[in-house]
């Protein structure tokens, strides 16, 4: 469509079928040679390193067994706690969501029905999280967030189950062992975030230091 | 250090008053979910299927025993304390009797080879059908 408007103006594009694909015209591209070169700033690899350090996390659970399939610790949700209140939810956001994104690419499950759970799961949490941080932090500390967000989490995943792969009832009878999981775990992942960040009050975290 | 020290030193200073009030909040849900939603529907009746007909609906106040024939004989139905279960059955594997007693709506027991079923229902249905 692109080429089409452009093509009595411009020069012949030299393969037609590549001119539509990328279109080069507009983006920043440094190298010729290189088909694509993407600026990255300081902050864009300090939310890939935490990333990481999260993927760490979700491939040291996947180890772990698990008594009833869906039920898991969440191990990786300390780092987007953790993130959420040094540097704020976007960049949460951005950790949890990479983290989805390329824990399904690490177990082969992109865009299966295991990644879909969990991006419905990390959306609802974080959008619970954006209204979580705002509460007041002389009551609330990340034992509060991580809770709530635990619950969103089965929440969205319940909804994704319900309508999309068992369309039943019955499952209803599984809520309560998920939401019991939700409280413990998410209990358990907020104590060792607030633990983690009073341990490094003084100190920079060790994430920080090559930023 | 016993588990009463650490239970001071590891856990209660990341606890502000707000983080026991969520984890009050979220233990009271997580109970009242229980209660709800694994207290199914009290069952009010017993839908008795004979080769997919419907041979009898009973209410479940009255303790009674009911024979239901089959292709392979009698199977017999019991219904004592607002509970229902197949006392005996001639199917080979014995399933429907093995499991036993049925309390709450939408709980069945099926003999298939004696094509004879026992249903609860409530007052309402939970569902219209179900499809695999």
């Amino acid at each position: 469509m692109r080429s089409e408007e452009r093509g009595g103006t411009s020069t012949p594009p030299l393969t037609r079928g590549g001119r539509e694909g990328l279109d080069f015209s507009q983006s920043s591209i440094h190298d010729p040679q290189s088909s694509i070169k993407l600026d990255t700033t300081a902050e864009d690899h300090h939310i890939a390193r935490m990333a990481a350090v999260a993927l760490g996390l979700t491939v040291l659970e996947n180890a772990i067994p698990s008594p009833l399939p869906g039920v898991k610790p969440g191990l990786a949700n300390i780092v987007t706690l953790i993130v959420l209140a040094r540097y704020g939810w976007r960049t949460a956001a951005w950790v949890s969501l990479l983290r989805v994104v390329a824990g399904s690419l690490l177990f082969g499950n992109f865009l299966a029905p295991g990644f879909f759970l969990s991006l419905s799961g990390a959306i609802c949490s974080l959008l619970v999280l954006a209204f979580a941080q705002h509460l007041p932090s002389r009551w609330f500390g990340p034992v509060s967030h991580s809770i709530y967000a635990a619950f969103a989490h089965i929440t969205g995943q319940m909804g994704v189950v319900y309508v999309w792969l068992i369309p039943h009832a019955g499952i209803a009878y599984l809520i309560p062992i998920f939401a019991t999981a939700a409280l413990v775990f998410g209990a358990v992942n907020g104590l060792i975030a607030a633990r983690f960040m009073d341990n490094t009050q003084n100190r920079p975290l060790p994430l920080e230091g090559e930023g | 250090m016993n588990s009463h020290e650490l239970f001071r030193a590891a856990i209660l200073p990341h606890l502000k008053p707000g983080d026991w009030l969520t984890l009050l909040l979220g233990g009271a849900s997580v109970v009242l979910l229980a209660l709800n939603l694994w207290n199914g529907g009290l069952a009010d009746k017993a839908i008795i299927r004979s080769g997919g007909k419907i041979f009898r609906e009973v209410p479940l106040s009255r303790d009674q025993q009911i024979e239901v024939p089959g292709p392979l004989g009698i199977s017999v139905i019991t219904i004592q304390g607002r509970k229902a279960r197949i006392a005996s059955d001639p199917s080979p594997r014995q399933y429907c009797v093995r499991q036993g007693w049925l309390q709450q709506a939408g709980e069945i027991a099926l003999c298939l080879p004696n094509q004879v079923s026992v249903e609860l229902a409530g007052s309402q249905k939970k569902y219209d059908s179900l499809n695999y």
